[in-house]
């Protein structure tokens, strides 16, 4: 959708706005009560729930507040954000995985000598 | 229009005007691309956050020293400042002046009230003796967060400028382009954040 006299696009309807909105409040909510409360007891269903729910977020803000879908810019802007998407995940996960891998497999280091340096 | 100008022999003029028309929506994809570089900074911290959180080199960690009802207050001024600009936006698309000014500049208190809690924040952690200096964990944290505040307060001297400029001229189509711009820049920065108390303070204080 685009302003027939400047060019500039359209920022949705009202409707998506609101969805998005009360959306990302349960999407932001949800996980703080998740660790304040620690109703969970199992640490690591409670990390998974919160990745999920952080990745659902940013999928509600790019859709509902940037209105980006395959219709914005002829899909560019789509095309473009899966693409950083691709490479964001490449340098997050790659580099913890390269960085963790070259920890366990370092010489032994007594604590001595971790002071030393 | 062209065959009368062929008719009377006149020289021929080619107005291109087509891409005047179409310069709101270059730009609009412009500064996405220019947004999606930034995200890649930040991804670049966080893979250094995610590397280094837990060398404390002897130092606290952050169950010690995150405050979550801080950092919850902080996600709520910044969420809230979102939404403002998003219900701002459509009082521009609606041509109303007034409206578009005072809902600009309630998302301007609303940032500034993030960047004092962030502020406070870390006057609290450096007066407690956890600086930049003390590890490796936390010159990664405050490398982190704090590239995300100047963000914030880059975008907050950014919005002030607009709200001088919506006074004077009103919602022009200059105007109208500068602000779209800044609400993809506001709302870029909310989504950096979600990363920031997702996997630096929440998965920090479970640690």
């Amino acid at each position: 959708m685009t302003d027939t006299h400047s060019g500039i696009p359209v920022h949705g309807g009202k409707g998506r706005l609101v969805s998005g909105s009360i959306l990302s409040i349960i999407l932001t909510v949800v996980p703080f009560w998740l660790v304040m409360t620690g109703v969970l007891q199992n640490a690591s269903a409670t990390v998974l729930i919160i990745f999920v729910l952080a990745m659902a977020q940013i999928v509600v803000h790019v859709s509902c507040f940037l209105h980006v879908d395959r219709r914005a810019e002829g899909g560019w802007t789509l095309l473009a954000f899966i693409f950083t998407a691709i490479i964001l995940g490449i340098t997050i996960v790659g580099s913890i995985w390269v960085m963790y891998h070259l920890n366990v497999n370092m010489m032994p280091m007594s604590t001595d000598g971790m002071q030393m340096n | 229009m062209s065959k009368a100008a062929i008719k009377t022999g006149a020289p021929r003029v080619y107005h291109l005007d087509e891409e005047h028309e179409h310069s709101g929506g270059a730009t609009a994809l412009g500064f996405w691309i220019y947004l999606m570089s930034d995200a890649l900074i930040f991804a670049s911290l966080f893979a250094v956050y995610g590397v280094l959180s837990r060398n404390y080199a002897g130092g606290p960690g952050p169950h010690q020293l995150f405050e979550l009802p801080l950092v919850a207050l902080n996600t709520t001024f910044l969420l809230a400042s979102s939404i403002v600009l998003g219900v701002g936006m459509q009082a521009m698309d609606a041509g109303n002046v007034g409206r578009t000014w005072v809902l600009l500049a309630v998302t301007g208190i609303l940032g500034a009230a993030f960047i004092g809690v962030e502020l406070y924040e870390f006057h609290g952690l450096i007066a407690d003796g956890a600086t930049p200096q003390s590890s490796a964990f936390l010159s990664a944290f405050f490398t982190l967060v704090a590239t995300h505040g100047l963000h914030v307060t880059f975008g907050l001297v950014w919005l002030v400028t607009l709200l001088f400029q919506i006074s004077q001229r009103g919602l022009t189509i200059e105007n109208k382009r500068r602000l779209m711009c800044l609400s993809m820049f506001w709302h870029f920065l909310d989504i950096i954040w979600i990363g920031v108390f997702t996997f630096v303070y929440l998965f920090g204080a479970m640690r």
